[in-house]
């Protein structure tokens, strides 16, 4: 049978099972277009900027695991896609990013919206083709979604001329690959044996060892198996920005994330292990700081799938190349059991010194913002973010329960993220809460999607910590720049209340911490409109702990009334409207020694 | 922490190591390599390119000069691009190491004789005569190159050519 290009990648994405596309047409995609009208098992999501769509399709892609689909037109389009194709290569995230291009016979030709997509995404994708025949489109894109979701994932581009999109041949849809095999690509999941039994012994010796979990946990799907890990051998586990969620983080052993703005007591328990197991992490800067201050006691043991990570930044004593999950069953079955021990106390006693802690003077924080969203969900909704305070305070008050509940841009740091992602993942799970929590810089990069949020009836309600500053360059300023805010002032922003109504959704503000659930409440009564909630904070406030970029945890600077503090914070769980008596034990159980059976005793007594 | 090094490991820093990649034959994929040296901040100091006996597969040889650390972030990054199918890194192996050069050298007549013996002693080949010019054909070690172009210095250097290192194992031994 005669197909047209474009109705070939569009047969090979049906067969690839994707549902959804986030794109936005123009002129070279113009066939595209036409042959998707007949489609219609493949729901497209018409975005209001490309920049847009390639955010839909990571948070889409994170929320599931799926891979995410985009497609964008060539030249601008192309170029639109670019931070959202760059966001998702930094995180791992499986995606395939398909353009249009011009004829073949104009490429090179600076010819109208020509712009060399496939060099300009050459750094930040995976891989990526340029399709010069209509015979090459089925393995390109047999190809890409093979290459983009196995191994360590990442973005895979197709670039497609107009003219092979336009041409007629021959084709027969059964040929379509089931099985890719690439000769110069095979990506190596099971871990070297030999290695995962020295790491076993090397467990067994530790007495002062420290589980580490990045996003390659998450990508693996490995929460059962760091779960049974850590619970096995009562190690305390830290999670990276992008492996939260690898372990339940209410958890008795979870000590939430490391590095720049992590737990104090993740941070001192990583400076004083003897054993630190890397589990998919790659040793950012944001997590170490100062790389040869980092773990300065502490053997190495280093699992990840992409053999470049080992040793880019620490050289481990004990590499093991491999899929986590494949690598943490196979470790399993050498691990023994490992009983609670002083090792264990000590970083109790450091969560006890060093809470996550912010004040309750009545005013409104962001800590209770986030408090709040995740105790009127239950801690179930999907949190996605964008870049800065925010953020950070996200990364240590939302506690997930689960992986894929925390979307967020962690290696690029892209803001204007949140709102794209959380709009893909609703798409993805639409029996699910999607919450985006924002800032009132971030929302401003990515603000036009509430239409598409709207067109489509997504509920994503959208927390803005409205802080009237860029938070945190402003926080920077004031720590490394002697206090001169240079270009760090928002009081110059549109009503986010009214933008919200102007596209069609529901705006709330608050300002007291007391008005907080019931808007909360009345947000997630809504099911088929976009919410935001303005929610407005002093622009002082600062992320603590913090240590300073490339500096060493001797450096981290705390709150500095802390004990006051933690006598405000006591005197108030008294006073404090909870509606949800846990919430009041939570606080407790953050600064009780034992976790989760100090929590238990609590509720009995 | 092994940070400490052995002298041994310390002299290896300052040297230059000798990489080759099996490649697919495609469009682009020089763009990728050079790309990734170029990104990653790794120094290239010579690249040759050409196709194989299978001509699907192009080899490259590649000099570059970096710590062992950095050679082996170079042959791991260079193995995840997707079109790499094999990176063989020679510091370690018996190989047989050649460049060739094109030097094209003033030649007065006086001078003539002197530079002719000098090819000679070197195994060169003049392959072009002019008035005033040989072009002078070297082939063999970098270290044998540089040390005809130190001699030909003197008579004047015109222009030069190198072809970068090309390397093969020794043995049955393959890339």
């Amino acid at each position: 049978m005669k197909f047209s290009g474009a109705q070939i990648m569009l047969e090979c994405l049906r067969q690839e099972g994707v549902k959804h596309i986030f794109g936005y047409p123009g002129g070279a995609v113009l066939p595209i277009y036409d042959a998707l009208y007949d489609y219609k098992d493949i729901t497209h999501i018409l975005v209001r900027h490309e920049q847009g769509a390639a955010h839909m399709a990571d948070g889409y892609a994170r929320a599931t695991g799926q891979v995410g689909v985009c497609l964008a037109t060539s030249g601008p389009g192309a170029t639109n896609l670019v931070t959202g194709i760059a966001t998702a290569y930094m995180d791992s995230i499986p995606m395939v990013a398909i353009t249009g291009q011009v004829r073949t016979t104009a490429i090179g030709k600076d010819a109208f919206q020509e712009a060399d997509i496939t060099g300009i995404t050459m750094p930040i994708t995976k891989h990526n083709y340029l399709v010069k025949s209509g015979d090459e489109i089925a393995r390109a894109i047999a190809e890409a979604f093979y290459i983009a979701n196995t191994g360590r994932p990442g973005p895979v581009l197709v670039d497609l001329p107009l003219d092979v999109c336009l041409n007629k041949i021959e084709w027969d849809p059964s040929t379509y690959p089931k099985k890719v095999t690439i000769a110069s690509y095979k990506p190596n999941n099971r871990g070297h044996e030999v290695q995962i039994k020295k790491a076993a012994a090397a467990i067994a010796e530790a007495s002062r060892p420290v589980l580490y979990v990045g996003g390659g946990a998450i990508a693996s799907g490995a929460q059962a198996e760091v779960t049974e890990l850590a619970e096995r051998t009562n190690i305390l586990t830290t999670t990276t920005l992008l492996g939260k969620g690898a372990i339940d983080e209410t958890h008795r052993l979870a000590m939430g994330m490391l590095g720049m703005h992590g737990t104090a007591y993740a941070n001192h328990a990583v400076a004083n292990c003897d054993l630190l197991i890397a589990v998919g992490a790659r040793f950012d800067d944001r997590v170490t700081g100062k790389v040869d201050q980092f773990a300065t006691k502490a053997k190495v043991i280093h699992i990840d799938i992409d053999p470049a990570e080992i040793g880019k930044v620490r050289v481990p004593e004990i590499p093991i190349v491999g899929d986590v999950r494949t690598v943490l069953r196979e470790l399993l079955k050498h691990v023994e059991e490992r009983p609670w021990g002083e090792w264990n106390d000590q970083i109790a006693t450091w969560k006890e010194l060093f809470p996550l802690i912010y004040p309750r003077d009545g005013k409104l924080y962001a800590e209770y913002v986030i408090e709040q969203i995740g105790e009127a969900t239950d801690w179930q909704a999907i949190m996605t973010t964008d870049v800065g305070q925010h953020q950070m305070w996200a990364a240590q008050y939302y506690k997930c329960r689960r992986p894929r509940q925390f979307i967020t841009s962690g290696g690029l740091g892209t803001m204007g993220y949140g709102l794209p992602a959380a709009i893909g993942a609703q798409m993805a799970l639409p029996d699910s809460r999607v919450f985006c929590l924002s800032g009132d810089g971030s929302f401003q990069m990515c603000a036009q999607e509430l239409m598409t949020a709207t067109v489509y009836g997504l509920p994503v309600i959208t927390a803005i910590i409205n802080n009237r500053s860029l938070g945190m360059v402003r926080q920077w300023q004031e720590m490394f720049y002697s206090e001169r805010y240079s270009h760090v002032d928002l009081q110059a922003s549109p009503d986010f209340v009214k933008l919200v109504e102007a596209y069609g959704g529901v705006g709330l503000r608050v300002d007291k911490p007391e008005d907080v659930r019931a808007a909360l409440e009345e947000s997630l009564k809504i099911k088929n409109r976009p919410v935001v909630l303005d929610c407005v904070i002093p622009t002082e406030e600062n992320v603590y702990p913090m240590i300073p970029s490339g500096q060493s945890i001797d450096e981290m600077r705390i709150r500095e009334n802390l004990e006051d503090l933690k006598a405000s914070v006591h005197a108030d769980a008294e006073a404090w409207s909870f509606s949800d008596e846990d919430q009041v034990l939570a606080r407790y159980v953050e600064v009780a020694k034992g976790g989760e059976a100090r929590k238990e005793s609590l509720i009995d007594g | 922490m092994a940070n400490v090094m052995s002298p041994a490991l310390l002299a290896q820093m300052s040297q230059q190591h000798v990489v080759t990649a099996l490649v697919e034959n495609r469009a682009g994929v020089l763009a990728r390599v050079a790309g990734l040296f170029a990104r990653r901040g790794y120094n290239i100091e010579s690249l040759t390119v050409s196709v194989t006996d299978d001509p699907q597969v192009s080899r490259m040889t590649i000099v570059v000069g970096g710590d062992h650390r950095v050679l082996e972030q170079i042959t791991k990054q260079l193995h995840k691009l997707i079109e790499v199918i094999r990176v063989m890194d020679y510091t370690e192996i018996p190989a047989v190491e050649r460049e060739l050069a094109f030097i094209k050298v003033s030649a007065e007549s006086k001078d003539r004789a002197e530079i002719m013996q000098i090819v000679e002693i070197f195994r060169g080949r003049i392959i072009d005569m002019g008035e005033k010019t040989f072009i002078i054909e070297v082939t063999g070690s970098v270290d044998k190159i540089d040390k005809v172009c130190d001699l030909l210095n003197s008579y004047g250097i015109k222009e030069m050519v190198r072809t970068g290192l090309i390397a093969m194992a020794r043995g049955a031994r393959t890339a």
